[in-house]
């Protein structure tokens, strides 16, 4: 057992180090490996325990198995709609053209998803996308992904067992360890160093590691556990989004926050465990107290025309779609989230503040076991409720940060040499809202481009930097920092600390946004930041869960603050960011990116990024009428913009 | 909201002992809830591994009044109102500290079973398989590798040195499901039962009874694996091509995939 005084650092050499071994994580460490690196893999969990298992309605991928007419052009149609056409738009086109190899890929490397009659690759509905274009299993998707991706792991590993005699020689997992610092090298005023290394400690025994890496993928995942009500899990602490900040990288889009729609609400200590959105692409639907189906309410002028408008017309579409518009339960989830928000505030909710999901009158008992098999039983186990003879009480929960590092979205590189980024740890892809099953699929998709880019950036440099000077001081600073928790007798409980900011961002910052009440965040969160510097957690260093969470307090704070910033900043409602004091839609700010950065206190600034056009064959994709309402009359394409001086001329 | 009498156990590998609590509880929670709330008002350091609290990660695995359960999905309500509730870690694993163990074991065994292997002659995309195929092993893959079947197993429970040659329900299982895959071409059986241990399994399925994804391993996966075994071994055809010197082709051992380290 390390003692607490004594910094003893065990030291590790590699060609890439992956922070994160989610799907992203495994994706980017495989493809790094199958490129010859010798590649790390930290996890701050077990290995296949990530947040990626709790992923439940499936990838989208364009396979046409279900749909023929499906094909990568109307995915990324529908991935800038649901992204209310913030995304960036070359990501979005590779996401959308290379989903489908990444999920032939896995089930060539065992996956077991659900099949279609003729022995394909099932794909189920959801919302937002037009066609069922969903690859899953049952309603658990996510662990058929990891355990995938983990089994993958053991075959490489079993390859180089038997052609180099050891398992680890050129990929190896550093099972609950977490990362606190990046080092970086040279570097000055507006140029950030190059990634030199990594610093952190392993959960079971304290002790201290530092890697030797020329290059570092970040695939953390998100910030979930900065709000009180959540589907994230422990996790989720912003910290990739916080090591990228401090080595210098900007992150984009951090104001756009995922609520999704439905998470459990009752009993308490459930509140916020998801439900899936399969339930509605299934069939479910919402109902508030009254027992009126909601959603017709609610459906939004930029969509009115690609949803039904009467409950026949959308119950016809589950088994006709070509001759009937969608059900408006299939929205996009920041506007069912915000719909659900409206009823509960108006006096129409359920009994636990929530509304009605019901699924139990929509199919039969059997089928609903079959579909919906862990919905079925977390329900049960967790609040007495049989989903397939009564409804569910469901409300909105933090669950996806749109936000993350600026990549480059053909190598995932950031703007620090050497660091890359994928998965929800990344920005731009999603634009302003994700639509549900594109994290899957992004997973794959950017964590495969990650490793591929940091393998590409190692044979670009030419030789390995020698920085071990340099590792070796960050290392020991690191160190001393991360002991300065156990020594602090009479500081702060970080449990009651971590509550109050979950309260914060919960109630100042979360679904529906004001701008005092985020001046007020940003002030709570600056008194926030300085009484996490003074936490004290009892105790050795050995799996010691309070100094844990003492080492993480201060990521969550710093993207608090990026958040809060962001959004105070703009000042329109669009996707995952709604404003009371500012509801509309502005083509204005469509063309802006907010890029948030820190100095060396934790301070953000903010400046604000051109938004890439889409390219123009893309863009033909899309009527002018719907174009109109998003982009600015000089954005329009002439021809669109030619006819519609022509209509202007004929009225 | 009522006041409970916990009793957690508290140590490392060196040993240790079950200290009381007095602790508030509330409606409709489960017993990591309660570990959680110890945590943060009376007991910052206790160890506790989870993730998801939600009953897919399989990470909060504990012994609740002598029985091997995931914490996050055990509620306080099963509990008579005065029944002082006992929370120790896993007994066939190491002890870290407090209620987590050193679960590597597992992790070697995943190790040592050879991958899935299709048809070199196939590509991605050219698979053809029927629902009804693969919902069997579906069944397996819904596994959320908690690892509480391997540690009620007795033959691994009470007996350290059977660990060496026998993989638990966990892994032999995952034999199973690689055997029954449609497209997988490797032959386990031979391993199944020469190195992993097939053999020491006598079908008492306090597996499957421990099971919280209700995966019946026992019935479904184990004793259809051990017929396939005994096909293997004792089918006449096999016996009679291989005195023809038509010999079957098992799938060896992986080498050097030796004892999974820990290592630092």
């Amino acid at each position: 057992m390390p003692p607490t005084t004594q910094p003893e650092i065990t030291r590790h050499e590699y060609d890439v180090v992956v922070i994160g071994a989610g799907g992203a994580g495994l994706r980017a460490a495989i493809a790094a490996r199958e490129q010859g690196k010798r590649t790390a893999v930290i996890s701050k969990s077990l290995f296949g325990k990530a947040h990626t298992v709790m992923a439940e309605g499936g990838a989208a991928a364009a396979l046409g198995n279900a749909n023929a007419d499906d094909e990568w052009r109307v995915h990324f149609r529908d991935t800038i709609r649901g992204g209310k056409f913030l995304n960036d738009p070359r990501m979005a086109e590779l996401h959308a053209r290379e989903a489908p190899e990444r999920i032939l890929e896995l089930e060539y490397w065992g996956a077991l998803f659900d099949r279609t009659a003729d022995g394909r690759i099932s794909q189920r509905n959801f919302g937002g996308h037009e066609y069922p274009r969903l690859a899953h299993v049952g309603d658990r998707t996510g662990l058929e992904m990891i355990r995938t991706l983990q089994q993958r792991v053991v075959a490489l590993q079993q390859a180089d067992a038997a052609e180099l005699g050891d398992p680890e020689a050129r990929i190896r997992v550093f099972a609950e360890t977490a990362i606190t610092r990046l080092i970086t090298e040279g570097g000055d005023g507006d140029a950030p160093g190059r990634i030199v290394g990594a610093f952190g400690y392993r959960r079971v025994d304290g002790g201290f590691v530092v890697f030797e890496a020329p290059a570092v993928v970040l695939a953390t995942g998100g910030i979930g556990k900065a709000f009180r009500t959540t589907s994230n899990s422990w996790e989720y602490t912003g910290d990739g989004h916080a090591l990228a900040l401090r080595a210098g990288a900007g992150l984009i889009n951090m104001e756009f926050v995922q609520f999704h729609p439905t998470g459990m609400v009752w009993p308490p200590s459930v509140k916020g465990i998801l439900v899936t959105e399969s339930v509605r692409g299934d069939g479910g639907v919402l109902r508030n107290a009254d027992g009126e189906r909601f959603m017709f309410n609610y459906v939004p002028d930029v969509f009115r025309s690609q949803y039904a408008e009467t409950e026949e017309e959308a119950d016809g579409w589950y088994d006709d779609p070509a001759n009937h518009r969608r059900p408006p339960e299939l929205l996009p989830r920041d506007e069912v989230a915000r719909a659900i928000n409206t009823e509960v505030k108006e006096g129409r909710g359920s009994p636990h503040g929530g509304v009605f999901l019901d699924v139990s009158s929509r199919l039969p008992a059997e089928e609903i076991r079959r579909r919906l098999p862990s919905m079925h039983h977390q329900f049960k186990e967790l609040a007495d409720v049989d989903i397939t003879a009564e409804p569910m009480e469901v409300g909105p929960t933090c669950h996806y940060v749109m936000g993350g590092v600026r990549v480059d979205a053909d190598t995932a590189a950031s703007d620090v040499p050497g660091l890359f980024a994928a998965g929800e740890v990344a920005g731009g892809m999603h634009g302003s809202n994700r639509l549900g099953g594109n994290s899957l699929s992004d997973l794959l998709v950017f964590g495969r481009r990650a490793g591929m880019g940091a393998a590409a950036y190692l044979d670009g440099l030419g030789g390995r930097p020698d920085a071990g000077a340099v590792v070796d001081r960050a290392a020991s600073e690191a160190a001393a920092e991360a002991l300065r928790f156990l020594k602090q007798g009479d500081g702060e409980n970080p449990y009651t600390l971590h509550a109050e900011l979950q309260e914060t961002m919960n109630d100042l910052v979360g679904i529906i946004r004001r701008g005092p009440e985020m001046e007020r965040a940003l002030e709570r969160l600056d008194e926030l930041a300085e009484r996490s510097l003074m936490l004290s957690a009892p105790g050795d260093r050995v799996y010691n869960p309070g100094w844990h969470l003492a080492l993480a307090l201060p990521n969550m704070v710093l993207v608090s603050r990026a958040v809060t910033a962001a959004a105070l900043e703009r000042t329109e409602s669009r996707g995952g960011h709604t404003r009371d004091d500012h509801p509309g839609m502005s083509p204005e700010w469509r063309r802006v990116s907010l890029e948030v950065r820190s100095d060396a206190s934790d301070r953000v600034t903010l400046t604000r990024r051109p938004v890439a056009d889409i390219p123009a064959e893309l863009l033909g994709l899309f009527e002018h009428d719907e174009l109109a309402k998003y982009l600015t009359k000089e954005e329009l394409p002439e021809t669109v913009a030619a006819d519609e001086a022509a209509e202007e001329g004929q009225s | 909201m009522s006041e409970r009498v916990f009793r957690v156990w508290r140590g490392s590998g060196d040993g240790g002992g079950l200290a009381e609590y007095r602790v508030e509880v509330n409606e409709g929670e489960v017993v990591l809830d309660v570990l959680h709330r110890l945590q943060a008002t009376q007991t910052p350091d206790l160890a506790v591994r989870w993730n998801c609290k939600a009953g897919k990660c399989g990470s909060c695995s504990v012994e609740i009044n002598g029985h091997p359960r995931l914490s996050c999905m055990t509620r306080m309500s099963v509990f008579e109102p005065d029944e002082v509730v006992t929370v120790t870690p896993m007994r066939t694993f190491p002890v870290v500290r407090d209620l987590v163990c050193d679960v590597s074991y597992n992790y070697q065994k995943a190790r040592e079973i050879p991958s899935f292997a299709p048809d070199p002659a196939k590509k991605p995309g050219d698979f053809r398989m029927q629902q009804v195929d693969v919902e069997r092993m579906q069944e397996f893959r819904k596994c959320i590798e908690c690892f509480l079947c391997n540690n009620v197993c007795h033959v691994i429970r009470d007996h350290e040195e059977n660990k060496e040659h026998f993989s638990g329900p966990r892994y032999l299982m995952r034999v199973a499901e690689l055997e029954m895959h449609p497209e997988d071409t490797a032959d386990r059986r031979l391993i199944a039962q020469d190195e992993f241990g097939m053999g020491y399994c006598n079908i008492t399925k306090c597996c499957s009874e421990v099971c919280p994804e209700g995966i019946r391993i026992t019935d479904n996966a184990l004793i259809p694996l051990k017929e396939r075994v005994a096909d293997r071994k004792y089918d006449p055809l096999v016996w009679l091509g291989s005195k023809i010197g038509r010999r079957p082709k098992d799938t060896p051992p992986v080498p050097n995939v030796g004892r999974y380290s820990n290592r630092t």
